[in-house]
């Protein structure tokens, strides 16, 4: 009888995969919970003899067995959503049982780490570069570099820290590495160790991922031998999404409050403890076994485009209709991955907006689909890739209530720490309130109290703010927040807000000319 | 001693050789007592040798602490972005009439199921493609 194949990613879980795969072992079949494919619209997938079915039910088990099952995909490693695929990061998704170490190793596991150390510290360090891979969290900084300040940093205690604090709406490829891959991730740890000189490491996992928490715990127990004398431990996270930020991480792995440091000092020369530090996303340190292969920095080199060097696992999410993971080369369009892949949206309206790098990525407009996967494509167009979370929305979105939401969130997580985060998001909900509150009732507001008293200078005391003066004093308020912040939530709320306001002007009040002005003017 | 601060001892002694004990503490507080209240940031504060400011600026800082512990069932609902563009907003109404006082709607940004949103989670079970119907047989059975 052939092995069934079903995932046990938390995603495939929440979908009833349990279930399914108790059904299939109670009619005697062998059933390996292996990663998931990706294909999340299709989860749970069930694999049998290389072919796939899904989204399975209950229902579907004797259908599937019988081989009558209308939910038959065919060869899963044919389907295009696979085949065009470079699968580096991801080469094992949905084909290993994540907590196998006879399926990692057969897979070419640990081959990286054993390469690694006969090596050497420098030489691993010059492959990294070579690789041209980047931070794969959001900022992008080359690793190589990272890796060098901490080699050279002469000091005895240094740590690896793994940032698994994926807090950005639409992703998804953290976890599905951590359930899915956790040997690779820990690999990567054991050889950025290597590297640097370092023998403790720390994997900070948000509170929201409990499967993913499981899975490191349980595969750290079990490859304690191999990666030795490196050591590893699992740091939960309680639910504040600043903690992503590399440096509240680090006060947050101490014990304290989330609050961001000022840089410099740097984490490399000042980290954990003060001590020399890397901090990596779970993707960076992922992609690392594969670059430390014979040959594998060139080969990875040889992906992707300008400065943008290798694989990105792209994360397709929201209103999409073939949603899931998607690792491909940078160098990709938008239009491709939204409209080709993705399938346009799921409820099948004409597709409004993407926001892409999560809720402090810019809301892009159909129109600026042809935008290549890159780095600095993205800058160039005042927009992120972050850690590639794509969110599609439809033709019933409001970007107003969007916008709102982006001020709303970072005023809901902002650390404190810095004045243009902490208050500024503040006063972003409220002139947004303001603008959307004066075309639906068509009265513009009232002066408070507050604003009429004699030391209140700079407000009009007769009449209220016309709508082009409150985006005025909006564009204003971004401006100070994204050069005045101290991180990355501050600085970049600004984004979604003014990119919605430049695209759907519509969505905040009837007076779109006065919006166009006021932004040209505040250019 | 009462129970409390022996329980609190225990978690403290597992926990203190650890490099930054204090967050793996307060998560075996937190889920022992459900809460992370004044009385046992006090006896936290006198085993790691903290003043009881710092141990409650931390405990205050993350939503995962709650100063009160509250006996209503859970249902985490996410509304972060992803879960927004597939509908949360329009079902969140129905979860909340479910819940009326008996059960508690908690707002999460984020359980990393964003292609199958909208998404909720109760203890470590986690659900998917929520509609009308489903997220309110999910709360009634909270």
């Amino acid at each position: 009888m052939s092995i069934i194949k079903i995932s046990d990613d938390a995603l495939a879980r929440a979908g009833g995969a349990d279930a399914i795969a108790a059904a299939f072992a109670k009619k005697g079949h062998e059933v390996h919970r292996t990663s998931s494919w990706g294909m999340q619209w299709l989860e749970p997938l069930v694999e049998i003899d290389g072919k796939g079915f899904g989204p399975a039910t209950l229902v579907d088990v004797d259908a599937i067995l019988d081989g009558s099952s209308d939910k038959a995909i065919g060869v899963i490693a044919d389907h295009p959503f696979i085949k065009g695929q470079q699968r580096l990061t991801f080469a094992r998704a949905g084909k290993t049982r994540p907590l196998s170490l006879e399926d990692y190793e057969a897979t070419g596991g640990w081959s990286g780490l054993r390469r690694a150390r006969q090596i050497g510290p420098e030489q691993i360090v010059a492959e990294v570069l070579e690789s041209g891979l980047r931070g794969r969290g959001g900022a992008g900084f080359p690793t190589g570099i990272k890796w060098k300040t901490v080699l050279g940093a002469q000091v005895g205690q240094k740590y690896i820290v793994c940032n698994a604090d994926e807090g950005d709406s639409a992703t998804f490829a953290d976890r599905m590495v951590m359930e899915g891959d956790p040997f690779a991730l820990i690999e990567g740890m054991a050889i950025a160790g290597e590297a640097v000189g370092a023998t403790q490491g720390y994997i900070y996992c948000r509170s929201e991922y409990p499967d993913a928490i499981r899975k490191l715990n349980a595969a750290l127990k079990l490859c304690a031998g191999i990666i030795a004398p490196f050591t590893c431990e699992v740091r939960v996270g309680a639910g504040a999404y600043v903690c992503g930020e590399e440096t509240s991480l680090l006060n947050s792995l101490e014990g304290k409050r989330g609050e961001v440091r000022a840089k410099p000092p740097l984490p490399a020369l000042e980290g954990f403890m003060g001590r020399p530090t890397v901090v990596n996303n779970v993707l960076s340190l992922a992609a690392v076994p594969h670059i430390l292969m014979e040959g594998g920095a060139k080969a990875y080199a040889d992906y992707g485009m300008g400065r943008s060097k290798g694989t990105m696992p792209v994360q397709l999410a929201g209103n999409i209709k073939h949603g899931g993971l998607y690792e491909v080369a940078f160098g990709i369009s938008l239009d491709e991955l939204v409209n080709d892949i993705g399938g346009g949206t799921a409820s099948g309206r004409p597709v409004k907006a993407v926001q892409v790098g999560g809720p402090l990525g810019a809301y892009i407009h159909p129109d600026q689909f042809d935008i290549p996967f890159d780095y600095e494509a993205f800058a160039a167009a005042d927009a992120l890739i972050g850690h590639a979370g794509i969110t599609v929305f439809d033709d019933t979105a409001d970007m107003g209530s969007m916008a709102r939401f982006a001020m709303e969130f970072c005023a809901a997580e902002s650390c404190g720490k810095c004045t243009p985060c902490r208050i500024g998001s503040v006063r972003g909900t409220e002139i947004l309130d303001r603008i959307r509150a004066g075309r639906d009732s068509g009265v513009a507001r009232e002066r408070d109290r507050l604003e009429l008293a004699p030391q209140m200078h700079n407000t009009t005391k007769n009449v209220a703010r016309s709508v082009e003066e409150e985006i005025t004093l909006l564009a204003d308020l971004c401006e100070t927040m994204k050069f005045g912040s101290l991180c990355a939530l501050g600085g970049f709320t600004p984004y979604p807000v003014t990119s919605a306001l430049r695209h759907w002007p519509e969505d905040f009040t009837d007076n779109t000319e006065a919006v166009a002005k006021a932004l040209d003017a505040a250019k | 001693m009462s129970t409390l601060e022996l329980k609190i001892g225990e978690i403290i002694a597992e926990h203190r050789t650890k490099e930054g004990p204090l967050l793996p503490i307060l998560h075996d507080v937190q889920h022992e007592f459900g809460c992370v209240d004044a009385e046992a940031e006090k006896i936290i504060a006198a085993g790691l040798n903290l003043s009881r400011a710092e141990v409650h600026g931390v405990v205050s800082f993350y939503h995962d602490f709650k100063p009160a512990a509250d006996p209503r069932p859970v249902v985490q609902v996410c509304r972060a972005e992803a879960c927004k563009a597939r509908g949360i907003e329009a079902i969140i109404g129905d979860a909340e009439k479910a819940a009326g006082e008996r059960v508690k709607i908690e707002t999460v940004y984020c359980l990393g199921l964003c292609s199958a949103g909208p998404a909720a989670r109760t203890g470590d079970d986690l659900h998917i493609r929520l509609d009308s119907q489903s997220i309110t047989r999910l709360v009634e059975e909270a």
